[in-house]
């Protein structure tokens, strides 16, 4: 045994073979293919006939969109054009931009006006969308529905400053009083800020008029474009972005008085949210069209978008209650009862435990809605606003030039909303990346 | 647990109203309260005083009178001059239609979609993907638009089928494809017809009999008996023999081009079909993303434990994967149900005679009744919504998982 043992060399390596290739079955473009497309006959047939379905579509649509006429006056310019080929008339769009965008009864010359809103929007909307900004940045947000308003509406420039004045106020008196009562701060807010609306607005517009008066100065003042005015995709965006903004918090005013273990509010909240989830939106534009002018008193009008802006923003609040519902109820039992333990009121709880979790894991339902609502704001075109679709179906394939002009128009509104959408779901997507901080 | 109360704080301050715990509840709900009835007083009396401005009154009877319009499909009689409320129930009919339809076609693309996404088919999990997202980002009335234009635009009049050389022919003899809608034919009933049927159903009955039979079997003795073809077998084969032996009672009217248009068959109206496949695809998109979900919910462990016990693959995905996929599919399966219901009132756009458009739309215009036509179409709707809740609850707290 030893001296077998004594002849035999060790060999130990002392360097590691180089890695050899994978055997040419197993790697390579064509393996991948073999593997992938071709792993069994199904396969094989499944991927013939996705090949087959992505050709035809491809043969149909290519050379619709290569030979597509982008200058013409007319359709039967543009057919004259094509002289009997296929392609599309992409001319309606250069044609009718700014229809499409700003609807047929914007005054062209303050088409400026929106366009900087629709810039500043996402200087306003960046600070809340990525968190990682300064948070000072979030003082734009504030100020920006001020602004929009007056760049998209008009009008003097004392009122958007008023009504900034009034929530500033009203913040300070709730700021003061809040570290003693959250009620008392809230309300006494909310009545400091009317009562400086109310005294303020008489009071500014008569120092403005004796400012005139004495020294001949106006403050500035743009254009007053009436609501009725708005439409084209602007009109999508403005209602998307206003309904939105206002019902995440009434949505979490729903959802909060729906966990209430007062009867009453959550008997309110309940058959509120499980009204509104009833019925199909359309029912509520019928409502802000036809009906809502006999509930208010005799006498006042106010306008279709803004009556349209409350019947989306009750619907829309009805739908963010339920997915905050959904966040408040999977935060653990204990989070509820830390915030007891440590002694806090029930708004102190809320406001500093509760809801920036609960809130953190609806993000991602509240922007599935928020999508869902700005392709929903697409319905106003059935009550007979020119929104995007509506410009489509009447003002533009009503006209004598463009009659017959689906496939364009069409396809040019499906491809604005999949960009906006598409976007937002994917900003949603890695938002929630970004927020899984692995509990459990 | 037991409560603790604070201690009796002697008598009773107006101050406790807000600041303790017992009192405080009631003075907020009687606040709200006070606020809920001064709110509904105010907008009711306002109400009264419009309508009395308006020299109306709140009153149903305009339901009785003759409605004076024609609608494109009706599944029950209707004429011009039938009621309001006839015309109304045409449009609850075709709404429960158009929904079911849906429903039933939006199910069948969505797990297809679904399934597929998770292939392993590269090219064919990236295609339902472009669908999925094409269709879940794009606005369905934009969808339903597109799809009544080509209906209405791309495909052939009815006089294209015309003459020996025609520029369209029907599939198969018996389906048109025009601008007007799709004709197919219709099943016509003749005497003893009704028997076939009967013997139909009742070997639905036995079908599934069978195969609870065989599962039972299964379960007690661990036999495994057969289920695919001999199912197949008791649905067909006695309703064949029947229909054979009685002599075909159950003919179809093929539609024949007559005049301008075609005849005999049954037609599904132009909008019908846009709706329908709109609101099918559109649907099936997120019902697409359910059933991946719902899949892929189900952790990989099952799969391998099943396999580890010898189960083949068929079965492992019917008796181990499915069951479990299922109890998250079905709920959101359920809202999308709603929704598309919800989104069929969007039948306005194309002309479908809907409940919306009946009764919301030409009723409303033609009586001024606002308040009460939205009311009855708000009822309607929140009653099917509120009925499949209800299903959804039973069928949830049926499936619940069982624990402790």
């Amino acid at each position: 045994m030893s001296d077998t043992h004594a002849q035999s060399v060790a060999f130990v390596r002392d360097t590691a073979i180089p890695a050899s290739p994978p055997p040419n079955t197993q790697a390579g473009a064509v393996n991948w293919v073999r593997a992938n497309l071709f792993s069994s006959w199904a396969n094989a047939a499944l991927t013939i006939a996705a090949i087959y379905v992505i050709y035809v579509v491809f043969v149909a649509i290519w050379p619709w969109l290569t030979n597509g006429v982008w200058t013409a006056p007319s359709l039967t310019a543009c057919r004259e054009v094509l002289q009997g080929k296929v392609g599309a008339c992409f001319s309606v769009l250069t044609e009718r931009w700014n229809q499409l965008l700003f609807g047929f009864k914007y005054p062209s010359d303050q088409y400026w006006r929106p366009g900087i809103a629709f810039l500043l929007l996402f200087a306003a909307i960046a600070p809340v969308m990525f968190y990682k900004l300064p948070r000072k940045l979030l003082i734009i947000t504030a100020l920006y529905p001020f602004a929009a308003y007056y760049l998209i509406w008009g009008g003097t420039i004392l009122t958007p400053i008023l009504a900034l004045a009034g929530f500033i106020v009203g913040y300070a008196v709730y700021a003061r009083l809040v570290k003693r009562n959250f009620a008392l701060g809230f309300f006494a807010g909310i009545a400091a800020a009317s009562l400086f609306w109310w005294i303020g607005g008489e009071l500014t517009f008569f120092i403005a008029d004796l400012v005139n008066d004495w020294f001949g100065l106006k403050p500035p003042r743009l254009e007053i474009v009436p609501s009725r005015d708005m439409g084209g995709f602007m009109l999508n965006l403005i209602l998307g972005v206003t309904c939105v903004a206002l019902s995440i918090p009434l949505g979490i005013v729903l959802a909060l008085g729906r966990q209430s273990k007062l009867p009453l509010i959550k008997g309110i909240c309940v058959v509120f949210i499980e009204f509104i989830r009833g019925v199909p939106l359309i029912t509520l534009l019928f409502v802000a069209n036809v009906v809502l002018a006999y509930f208010l008193p005799p006498g006042t009008t106010f306008d279709l978008i803004l009556r349209v802006i409350i019947m989306i923003t009750m619907f829309a609040s009805a739908y963010i209650a339920e997915v905050i519902r959904g966040g408040l109820a999977a935060l653990p039992k204990g989070q509820y009862e830390a915030g007891d333990s440590l002694g806090l009121d029930y708004p102190q709880a809320m406001r500093l435990i509760i809801l920036p979790q609960a809130l953190k894991i609806s993000i991602p339902g509240i922007v599935n809605i928020a999508v869902g609502l700005f392709k929903d704001t697409t319905l106003v075109s059935v009550i007979s606003m020119f929104d995007l679709v509506g410009m489509i179906r009447g003002p533009i394939l009503a006209s004598s030039e463009w009659n017959g002009v689906y496939w364009e128009l069409f396809s040019f509104a499906a491809l604005l909303f999949f960009v906006v959408c598409y976007g937002i779901s994917q900003y949603s997507q890695w938002l929630e990346r970004q927020l899984a901080t692995g509990h459990r | 647990m037991s409560t603790i109360t604070d201690p009796d704080k002697g008598g009773f301050r107006v101050s406790q109203l807000l600041s303790d715990t017992r009192y405080r509840a009631i003075t907020f709900q009687v606040i709200a309260l006070f606020l809920l009835v001064a709110a509904f007083y105010y907008l009711g009396n306002n109400l009264v005083q419009n309508l009395r401005a308006a020299g109306l009154n709140f009153s149903y009877g305009f339901l009785d009178e003759a409605a004076g319009y024609d609608v494109g499909q009706s599944l029950i009689p209707y004429t011009s001059q039938s009621s309001n409320w006839q015309a109304a129930k045409v449009g609850i009919l075709n709404t429960l239609l158009v929904a079911v339809l849906g429903c039933f076609t939006a199910t069948i693309l969505g797990v297809t979609a679904g399934v597929l996404r998770l292939s392993k088919n590269w090219i064919v999990s990236r295609l339902m993907a472009v669908y999925v997202e094409a269709f879940r980002n794009v606005p369905v009335l934009i969808w339903i638009l597109i799809i009544y234009a080509i209906m209405t635009v791309s495909l052939p009049a009815p006089n294209a089928f015309r003459g020996d050389d025609p520029a369209s022919t029907m599939l198969l003899g018996m389906f048109a494809f025009t601008n007007r809608g799709i004709y197919i034919p219709a099943p016509v009933f003749n005497p003893g017809s009704m028997v076939v049927v009967g013997v139909f159903i009742a070997s639905i009955i036995a079908m599934f009999a069978y195969r609870a039979y065989a599962k039972k079997l299964l379960f007690d003795t661990g036999k495994l008996l057969p289920t695919g073809w001999p199912s197949l077998a008791i649905l067909l084969v006695p309703a064949l023999l029947v229909f054979f032996i009685l002599g075909r009672p159950i003919g179809l009217d093929i539609p024949v081009l007559s005049g301008f248009n075609f005849g005999g068959g049954i037609k599904i109206g132009a909008p019908l079909i846009a709706l329908w496949f709109a609101l099918s695809i559109y649907t099936g998109a997120f019902i697409a993303e359910n059933v991946r979900a719902g899949i892929q919910a189900v952790s990989e462990g099952q799969t391998e434990a099943a396999a580890a016990l010898g189960l083949r693959p068929r079965r492992i995905m019917n008796l181990v994967v499915l069951p479990q996929a299922m109890r998250v599919i079905i709920p959101p399966l359920i809202s999308q149900y709603l929704n598309l219901t919800k989104n069929s009132s969007l039948a306005i756009a194309v002309g479908y005679a809907d409940i919306t458009a009946t009764l919301g739309g030409i009723t409303l215009n033609q009586t001024g009744r606002a308040i009460e036509c939205v009311l009855l179409l708000m009822l309607f709707y929140l009653t099917i919504s509120l009925a499949i809740s209800a299903i959804m609850n039973v069928y949830n707290n049926s499936v619940k998982l069982k624990e402790r």
